[in-house]
This record gives structure tokens, sequence and C-alpha cells, in this order.
């Protein structure tokens, strides 16, 4: 409307100019594109410097991150702080370590035995903890996880406490998991998959739905909207993608214990969402990158070659309680977030 | 033979009980007044069991240990407060579980410098450390006196509460902390206050469990889910849910324990109730907490608000 009365010439420009916002790709939409050709690159960096370490590492981020990403669509979308979410990474894993164990190799068995159950599980247990709210929520979540925690250490005949090792990774046919390098690219594919999965239902009716309820849920459902539906939807869909994750992780490292559904890890994931942004789909991405590379380099901690590395080296733990601790009080929109609005501010 | 048994696991139940009230009393009220949920409680009772084990060896005198167990956690949990917690009044849940996440890693990482990772040993106090004769049942009197100081706690917790002006100041500040700090009240006083206060009961808690538990890093992380399991049974925010959740979670853990693999030997074949019973035993309280809160959300004693 404001254009009518501008010259020719000036409206040119302001087309130009119009134009030229255009083609700029938006600034998520970068670093989304970095990050992902970053990791699809991880292999052949690993295999240039004759480091194979690298790709378990980065497959090993990878899971976590796919698993933060779930967290995140409950989390950061419908505000519902989950601290139990080791619990169906813990699902996934035992899945594919008892079906092994019995024999069953094949790997669409495993995951439909997985995303099945570990579906039907989510949705008993939400069905229970969404009837929480706030801080009785978080509280029920972590003690459901520890309830299923203290069930997997009494499994004697699958390891109990110490956990036990799988015989074989599950048989996907022509891909073969045995090869680290396919292995990886799996693992990728599931996290790019998921993230645009995740982009597309965020951005629905339904994602729309689910931020509404964070912020007003009240408003949402005198809107006429089944606001307890939506939410126990969007805890299932992130419980189903943290069955993945716990499958990918049981078949990277060929074991399975109870410590995957320790509330430690739960406390992990939840530090890994908020570090690299709260409600961005990549923010848990970048969080997972920046924790896990923080706890590597804490844990092989060598600077001075003085007493200083022994101590961080034995009590790197601490050090990430400290990050963790630091995150919460300063960092509001995380790492990921932070860099957004940045960037945002400056094209703008 | 098997009634005598049964008193016994009562007892014992009663006695975990008493030590998860110690710990959720505190707890609830910190959530009730200052709405912060403190994940680090369990670090408190921990670093308690060290203080109390540490000045009990040293010096073998089970006072100076109660004074140093309930001090130094007092003293911890007002340090804790100043640094983290007041910062977290105003910030949504998520941040303060968060927070006190990262305190209990750092807290667990320095009891493992300063004290090992081993469990370090405290003694039974010599006075305590016979038995008491209990309609012929010979029970150990320290257990005996964990109940009593828990007892003696809840009674004087109570007149407290309900019955002074500092007790009236709590109460009005949990219903409305806004409308307390208007009237000229030193609400963050008041907040450090009931901080400490429930700092000090995870440090008694911590001295008295220290003969009967294994003192170690990480100690408090188990008790802190059995507090939190109380919290939600018993309703969040009350002291009467903290009292009644801590007995059912306490007795019903404890005899379930002890009792239900027997039983369920009774009524299944063998193999599978030596394979289920302890599953589901350990299960147990959570199940009990999943059918509270399908039947009652706010718990079994909610807060009257109004």
């Amino acid at each position: 409307m404001v254009d009518t009365t501008l010259t020719p010439a000036a409206s040119a420009a302001h087309a130009a100019a119009a134009g030229a916002a255009r083609w700029r790709p938006a600034p998520h939409l970068c670093v989304a594109g970095l990050l992902l050709a970053g990791l699809a690159l991880v292999p052949l960096f690993s295999l240039w410097l004759g480091q194979s370490f690298y790709v378990t590492l980065v497959s090993r981020i990878m899971i976590l991150a796919l698993a933060a990403v779930g967290l995140n669509l409950v989390m950061g979308y419908g505000a519902l702080v989950s601290f139990g979410h080791a619990l169906y990474i813990g699902v996934g894993a035992y899945v594919v370590g008892i079906l092994s164990f019995h024999g069953i190799a094949n790997g669409w068995v495993h995951l439909a035995v997985a995303l099945v159950g570990g579906g039907a599980l989510a949705a008993l247990v939400g069905l229970v903890c969404l009837r929480a709210q706030g801080v009785a929520f978080i509280m029920i979540t972590l003690a459901f996880a520890q309830m299923f925690y203290f069930l997997a250490v009494s499994l004697k005949a699958y390891g109990g406490d110490d956990g036990f090792a799988i015989a074989a990774r599950s048989d996907f046919g022509v891909v073969d998991l045995n090869n680290s390098v396919t292995l990886y690219y799996v693992i990728f594919a599931a996290l790019a998959g998921t993230l645009f999965c995740l982009h597309r239902l965020v951005h629905a009716r339904f994602g729309m739905v689910l931020q509404g309820c964070r912020s007003n849920e009240r408003r949402m459902r005198a809107l006429g909207f089944p606001t307890g539906q939506v939410k126990l939807t969007a805890y299932v869909i992130s419980a189903l993608v943290c069955v993945l994750a716990g499958m990918l992780l049981a078949n990277l490292t060929r074991f399975v214990s109870p410590s995957y559904m320790h509330w430690l890890l739960s406390g992990d994931l939840v530090v890994i969402v908020v570090l690299g942004g709260l409600g961005t789909l990549l923010g848990p991405v970048v969080g997972a990158v920046l924790w896990l590379v923080m706890e590597e380099a804490l844990s092989s901690f060598h600077l001075t070659g003085g007493p200083l590395d022994e101590l961080v080296r034995t009590h790197w733990l601490g050090v990430a309680g400290f990050v963790a601790l630091v995150v919460a009080l300063a960092l509001k929109h995380g790492v990921y977030g932070a860099l957004v609005a940045r960037f945002e501010g400056r094209s703008s | 033979m098997t009634a005598s048994l049964l008193l016994t696991q009562l007892l014992n139940g009663f006695q975990l009980g008493v030590l998860l009230f110690l710990l959720s009393a505190g707890l609830t009220l910190v959530l009730g007044i200052m709405h912060v949920i403190n994940l680090a409680h369990g670090t408190l009772f921990m670093m308690g069991a060290y203080f109390a084990a540490t000045v009990f060896g040293w010096t073998d005198s089970f006072a100076l240990a109660a004074l140093a167990a309930v001090g130094g956690s007092l003293l911890l949990g007002l340090v804790i407060e100043r640094v983290v917690i007041v910062h977290l009044y105003e910030r949504d849940h998520l941040y303060q579980v968060l927070a006190t996440f990262g305190v209990i890693l750092i807290f667990n990482e320095i009891a493992r410098y300063g004290w090992g990772t081993s469990p370090v040993f405290m003694a039974v106090p010599e006075m305590l450390s016979g038995t008491v004769d209990l309609f012929g049942l010979a029970y150990p009197a320290y257990r005996i006196a964990i109940i009593g100081v828990g007892l003696a706690v809840g009674a004087a917790l109570y007149v407290v509460v309900h019955k002074t002006r500092v007790g009236m100041l709590i109460r009005a500040g949990a219903t409305d902390a806004g409308m307390v700090s208007a009237l000229g009240v030193n609400i963050r006083g008041l907040n450090a206050m009931v901080f400490a206060a429930g700092a000090a009961l995870a440090g008694l808690a911590g001295l008295m469990a220290g003969p009967i538990l294994s003192v170690q890093p990480g100690m408090g992380e188990p008790i802190l889910i059995l507090t939190l399991v109380v919290l939600i049974t018993g309703g969040v925010g009350s002291i009467r849910g903290a009292v009644y959740g801590a007995l059912i979670v306490g007795i019903v853990d404890t005899v379930g324990r002890a009792f239900l693999p027997n039983l369920m030997r009774e009524v299944m074949e063998r193999s599978t109730a030596q394979a289920a019973g302890p599953a589901i035993a350990s299960m147990l309280i959570y199940l009990l907490m999943a059918a509270v809160l399908a039947v009652r959300p706010a718990g079994l004693f909610p807060v009257k608000h109004g």
C-alpha cells in the first residue's frame, strides 16, 4: 500500500532489494545446511586422518542429538518438562538387546517391536503423567523412569545391574550395520529425517496447537481444541524418537545396561536441549555437539601436564555440573537461539 | 515367627518413612512457599551424612557429630540459597531443575574428591548399639531412636507451623507471597530461613541414616527419588501430605520387598515368581503413586487454598 507513491526508479530499486532479500536464505537454513553438511563429511575426514575414533564419537553425538530433538518436542514446544526421557532410550536399547539375545536378529522386527511397544508404554505413562502439571509433571516423569530403571536392574536373566553385550547388530538386509561408516550414515539419515518430519509437524496445525498450549492451555481449550489429546500425542511422538535413538545406541555400543535409563542421562538430555536452545529445531543438535565434545575434552583433559589435568580428568563430571549450572542461570535462549537472534538482528 | 517378622518389617518401614519425612518436609516447604524445585535436597542429605561420619570418626561424640551434620548442612543450605536458588525464584521450573542438577553433579565430585569413592564407615553410637525388647521382639535401639527423632521433629514442626508467628507467615507465604511481602514482611529473609531449615532437616536425616546406610558419593539420589514419590503421593506443598506420604511409601516399600516375592510364590510357578517377584516389589511404590495420581491428581492430602 505504501509503494503506490514511489517513483518508478525507486520502486524498481525496492523490488530488487526485495528480490535480494528473497534470495538470501534464512539464517536457520544456513546453519542447518552447514551443520548437516559438516556431519555428513565426518567419515571422510576421519578416513583421511586415519582415525576411526571420530566416526564412533560423532555417531554417539548424533544419537544423543536425536533423543534431545525428540525431548525438545514436548519440552520446547509444549512446555512439558520431562525429566525421564532416558526411559525410552532404555526401552529401545533393551528391545534390540533382548530380541538378539533370543536369536531374533531381523532389524525390521526390532524396529516394529520397539516402536509399537515403546509407543504403547509412552501412551500409558503419558496418560498418567499428564494428569499432573508443572513441578508434579517433572517429578512424576522422573519417578517413572526410575521405576523402569529398577525393573531393568532386577532383570537378572538379562544381566541385571551390569547389563549385557549384544551378540549381533540389527540385521537390515543390504544395509550392513556392522560397517561403522554404514551405521554412521544410518544414524545420520535417522537424525536428518526426524528433523525434517518434526519441522513439518511443528509448523503444521498440530504444532501450532501444541505451541498454543505452551502459552495458554486454558484458552486453547476454550477455543475448542482437544488439548489433552494433543499433549499426549506430542508426548508419544517424542518418546518414539527417543526409542529410535535407543535402538541406534544399542547397535552402536553393542551393549545394553540399566545405565541407559539412568536419570543422569535424562538430566543430560535436558541440559543438551537448554544449552542448544529450547523450542528450536536445531538447538538440540548444536547442544549435543557442544555438550559431548566438552565431555570428551574434559575426560581427556591435557593442558599443562600438572596436577590440575589429573584433577579435571577424574572429576570432569563436577566441571560438567558447573557448566550446567551456568547454562541454567545465564543462558536464556541457548547457544543456537542466541546465534540465530544475532544473525537475524544483523540481516534486518 | 511370621508375626514377629511382620512386626520387624513394619518397624523397618516406619523407620524408613520417618527418614523420608525428614527429607520431604523440607522439600515440600521449599516447593510450597518458594515454588522452587530443589533437586539438590538429596545432596544436602549426603553432605550431612559425610559431616556426621567425619566428626564422629574424629571425636567419637555423637552429639558433636549431630551438631556438625545439622549445622554444616544448614550453612551449606544458606550458601546454596544465596548463590544459586536466589536467582531462580522468578524463573521457570525447567531452569530450577537444571541448576540444581548441576549442583548435584558438583557436590558428588566434591564428596568423591574429599572422601574418596569407597563408602565412609560410621559406627552406631555406643549408647544406642544394643537392642530393645518390644513385646518379646529384639529390635535395634538405634532404629528406635530414628523413629523417636522423626516423631519429635514432626511434632515440633507442627507446633512451629501452626502455633507460632513464623509459622503463620510461612503458611501465609505459601498462599500468597506477594501479599505477605506487601504487608511489610521480609519475604526474602523468610525464604532463606525456610530453605536453611529444610537443609538442616536434610542434614539431620543424613546424620540418622549415616550408621545404617553406606555413606558414599551419590547416596543422596536414590533417596531424593523416593522423596519425590512421597511428595506426589502425599500432595505437593502440604506438611500433612509429607507425613502420611512418607509413612505410606516407607512401609509399602519395605513390607513389599520383604513379603511380595514369597506371596507370589504361593500363587504362581516358582521360577516365574523368582524372576518377577523382586522386580514387581521394587516397582510397587511407583505403581502406588500412579494409582494415587489416577484417582486424585493433586495427591492424597492436597493443600487447601483460600
